[in-house]
């Protein structure tokens, strides 16, 4: 949280006063320190790299430790980044020190998203941070603060130029982080050669327009060596940990067959140089930095987009609450619509559905009356046979018996005829 | 104990590894001593008390300079009807440190007849004063945050040598959650050592049993520090003595009041406690009093005034209890529609499926039902197909037997006609022959 700096306010109800003697208020500063040495300090650094360009060993060599490291395949399907947090101790201070490694960046053939993961990690921190901000009930002095203060963006050795990638990664991380470029492996690069390349590249980083850290020179007391220090970037840097005999002493070096390359020598690459600056000088600069400018970049930009504003269409100024209400309000007749919508739909379905089931019904409906008519039909065909055999049998009943009758009467003609003709042939 | 700046971890609870050589973070406290005088600093600091009880020569002792000369008289020369606040603000330098102080002071408080509510426009200033902070805070484009919340309230209670007054236990009840109070008593030199032990312990007896939260000393894990904190509670509240004379004891100029028996030193520890204070408000614990402000006084005030408006829509400060929302583990307001979201999605979502499920199931009655009548239909029309056939076969039977009859029948008649026949064509040669 930024107090105001008093230098800058010419306020006209503020006059100075003069002291009869000591106070003793000049010991605010101190008091402030020892407040801050009590609970201990938080550092988060960012290594953005191709694989085996060195990020872990120079992490090792800078912090003069072994940090758990893995070596990567060349084989990431996509950009991932690691982050490893660890206590350190120096003297009577205490660092909470997160690094962030990429994996597998510059790795895949299609390097057009490789920025996205390493952007979503610094938003992500960001957010996490509002968030807290925002809650209503926050505890800001505890938070343990994962916003990421430095980005050392490693630049491969090719003595010629940027990359496209390198370009374009570092114009998508120059608003949200500060980026400190070094160039990686500077052992393999002559010294006429590194001073073109540094210039090259500085010049190319100005020409799109990319915003790298510079280290602040307001401050009297620092501006001398930071203002000679901007000169020098990208610092060249070289890391090892493994240690080689120079002389009497065991020098952090490596060790090549035309000669010893050592670290800690300023004419032989830039590690001192990174060491004082990003450590020993601006890791409180880089830390304000990040809250003051990119961490309210993102903010305004967050809030600015969920529809905040500090003004109101007539201009005048809308308190929070005011705009949170309203936010409310909006939230809860977006939902209550939505409820409808479903019921909407659900009442609609039902509708079509009954409809759908009704046609099933009539349709079966229709079949019945189909298949009783044929029956119908077949019944009355099937009646008409019956009826049609019924009337032969009858008619035939009758042929039977008319016949029978006919053969009867016959029977007893001719009885008659032979009894006649019995009888007449007596005669 | 109150939280306030705590440790930001716990250190070690991370892998904890050690250094082999300088890196140079040892450097961060004097890169923050660097900045922070760059930056400067800032202080609060409200006086209240009746008057005449040597407010702002106190002041002027504390800071060693005429905070209300002449040309910018002090309010106890004015005459005033009501309690104001008002505040000076002077910008003072030292050892390259410069400080913009604050000092608000209340006149006319306690003056009146009737003091009901004189704490009043105090509050008021503390809570605008927090306001102004918020709103500046929740800006969306913020600029530097201008900081004039109270940080400290020295609060003069006078030397009657019986204990608190009415009034002073009902302003340090106010007003205890809303700064931080620091009471001394005030002219101390009115009082023997001994009175001034009775009285100092009557009124903590009173503040505790008013459960007064004034402004407690911070723990520390030095043993030294520790033992010098305890001595300094043992002498609570504070005794002061102020003066704007400089007066000459013993070949030293000191400041001091001159009574015909003596002078009475500000600064000499065994006439009052002023050094005492002096050095725990501005040498030692200015920077902590700044830290609780921001921490518990000002937090308890912010998330008061945000609960009250966000949830209800409806301005709910007048009403002190809080919801039931801030009873949880509060989220920003955002946070908490989000999650609002959330199980609103996860509500519709199960609405959804019952929904769904029921629907599911009526349909399938209805299409149960359906290829019932169907089925039914279907068997009804097997079993009259099956019932006309039969039918149909009886009858072809019938027809057949009928036809078989009848062929018969006809057969027969044709062999009786036929035997007719034969026996009249007999009869009729006979009858020819029988003729002859």
């Amino acid at each position: 949280m930024a107090s105001s700096d008093v230098a800058r306010q010419p306020d006209k109800n503020i006059r100075p006063l003069n002291l009869a003697g000591h106070v003793g208020f000049d010991s605010l500063p101190d008091q402030l320190v020892n407040k801050s040495i009590f609970q201990g300090f938080c550092f988060n650094i960012l290594c953005i790299g191709e694989t085996g360009i060195g990020k872990s060993t120079l992490m090792d060599t800078l912090f003069n430790t072994n940090f758990e490291n893995f070596e990567s395949s060349h084989f990431e399907p996509q950009v991932k980044l690691r982050a490893q947090t660890y206590d350190l101790h120096e003297s009577n201070v205490r660092l909470r020190l997160t690094v962030v490694n990429t994996v597998g960046f510059g790795d895949q053939m299609n390097k057009q998203e490789s920025y996205q993961p390493v952007v979503d990690y610094i938003d992500r921190q960001f957010e996490s941070y509002l968030q807290e901000e925002l809650k209503i009930k926050r505890s800001l002095h505890n938070y343990h603060d994962s916003r990421v203060h430095a980005c050392l963006y490693f630049i491969s050795p090719s003595g010629h130029s940027l990359k496209s990638l390198d370009l374009v990664t570092m114009k998508k991380l120059d608003s949200k982080v500060n980026i400190i470029p070094v160039i990686a492996k500077a052992d393999t690069i002559s010294k006429s050669e590194l001073h073109k390349f540094k210039i090259k590249i500085m010049s190319e980083l100005v020409s799109n327009g990319v915003q790298i850290y510079q280290f602040p020179i307001d401050d009297e007391t620092v501006a001398k060596v930071n203002t000679s220090m901007n000169g020098h970037l990208p610092f060249a840097v070289v890391g090892s940990t493994e240690e080689v005999m120079l002389g009497n002493k065991m020098v952090k070096a490596r060790q090549y067959p035309w000669g010893i390359v050592q670290v800690e020598n300023e004419s032989h690459c830039d590690f001192m140089k990174l060491r004082e600056m990003l450590i020993c000088v601006n890791m409180e600069d880089l830390r304000e930095q990040t809250h003051t400018r990119h961490y309210e970049l993102y903010r305004r930009c967050k809030l600015e987009e969920m529809g905040f504003k500090d003004t109101d269409p007539e201009c005048k100024p809308v308190s929070l609450q005011e705009t949170y209400e309203a936010k409310r309000q909006e939230f809860l007749l977006e939902l209550q619509r939505r409820e409808d919508e479903m019921r909407q739909m659900f009442v609609q379905r039902v509708k079509e559905k009954e409809a759908e089931l009704k046609d099933a019904e009539r349709e079966l409906q229709s079949r019945f009356e189909q298949l009783k008519r044929l029956h119908a039909d077949e019944k009355a065909t099937l009646e008409d046979k019956k009826k049609a055999l019924e009337d032969d049998q009858v008619s035939f009943s009758k042929r039977r018996a008319a016949a029978q009758l006919l053969q009867g009467q016959s029977l007893t003609a001719n009885g008659k005829k032979d009894k006649d003709r019995k009888n007449s042939g007596f005669m | 104990m109150l939280p306030r700046s705590s440790a930001l971890f716990i250190f070690g609870s991370q892998q904890q590894k050690n250094l082999e050589g300088y890196v140079g973070f040892a450097n961060l406290p004097n890169q923050v001593y660097r900045k922070s005088v760059k930056r400067g600093f800032e202080f609060t600091l409200m006086v209240v008390g009746e008057s005449g009880l040597g407010k702002s020569t106190l002041i002027n002792s504390l800071f060693l300079t005429d905070l209300y000369s002449p040309e910018y008289p002090g309010p106890s020369h004015r005459i005033k009807k009501t309690v104001q606040v008002e505040q000076s603000k002077v910008l003072v330098k030292e050892g390259g440190v410069q400080l913009l102080l604050t000092i608000v002071d209340t006149p006319g408080f306690g003056d009146a007849v009737d003091n009901s509510n004189c704490w009043q426009p105090v509050i008021d200033y503390i809570d605008n004063k927090f306001e102004d902070y918020l709103n500046a805070e929740s800006r969306v484009n913020r600029r530097q945050m201008p900081d004039s919340r109270v940080q400290c309230c020295l609060y003069f209670i006078a030397p009657s040598g019986h204990g608190l007054k009415p009034l002073d236990i009902e302003f340090m009840k106010r007003l205890h959650e809303k700064v931080n109070i620091i009471p001394l008593i005030a002219k101390a030199d009115t009082m023997t050592p001994e009175e001034c032990q009775q009285f100092k312990r009557q009124i903590m007896r009173e503040i505790q049993e008013h459960k007064i939260k004034i402004y407690e000393f911070p723990e520390t894990d030095d043993e030294e520090e520790m033992k010098f904190i305890r001595k300094i509670k043992d002498r609570l509240p504070l005794a002061v003595v102020g003066s704007n004379t400089i007066i000459e004891v013993n070949g030293k100029r000191v400041r001091g009041r001159q009574y015909p028996w003596g002078v009475a030193e500000v600064e000499n520890g065994e006439h009052c406690d002023f050094t005492i204070l002096r050095n725990m408000l501005i040498r030692t614990h200015m920077q902590d009093l700044k830290d609780v402000t921001n921490n518990v006084h000002y937090e308890n005030y912010r998330s008061r005034k945000l609960a009250a408006v966000t949830y209800n829509g409806v301005d709910n400060n007048k009403n002190k209890g809080l919801t039931k929302h801030d009873t949880g583990d509060g989220m920003s307001p955002l946070a908490q529609m989000e999650e609002e979201r959330r199980d609103h999605v996860a509500k519709m979502k199960k609405m959804e499926q019952e929904m769904e499920q029921v629907f599911e199931m009526k349909v399938k009655e209805k299409l149960q039902k359906l290829r019932d009548s169907e089925a039914e239909l279907q068997r009804r029309h097997e079993q009259m197909k099956k019932n006309l056939e039969a039918q149909h076969r009886e009858l072809e039977e019938k027809r057949r037997q009928h036809e078989d009859e009848r062929s018969n029948w006809e057969a027969q008649q044709r062999i009786v006609e036929q035997q007719k026949l034969d026996l009249s064509r007999t009869l009729e040669k006979n009858k020819k022959k029988k003729i002859f």
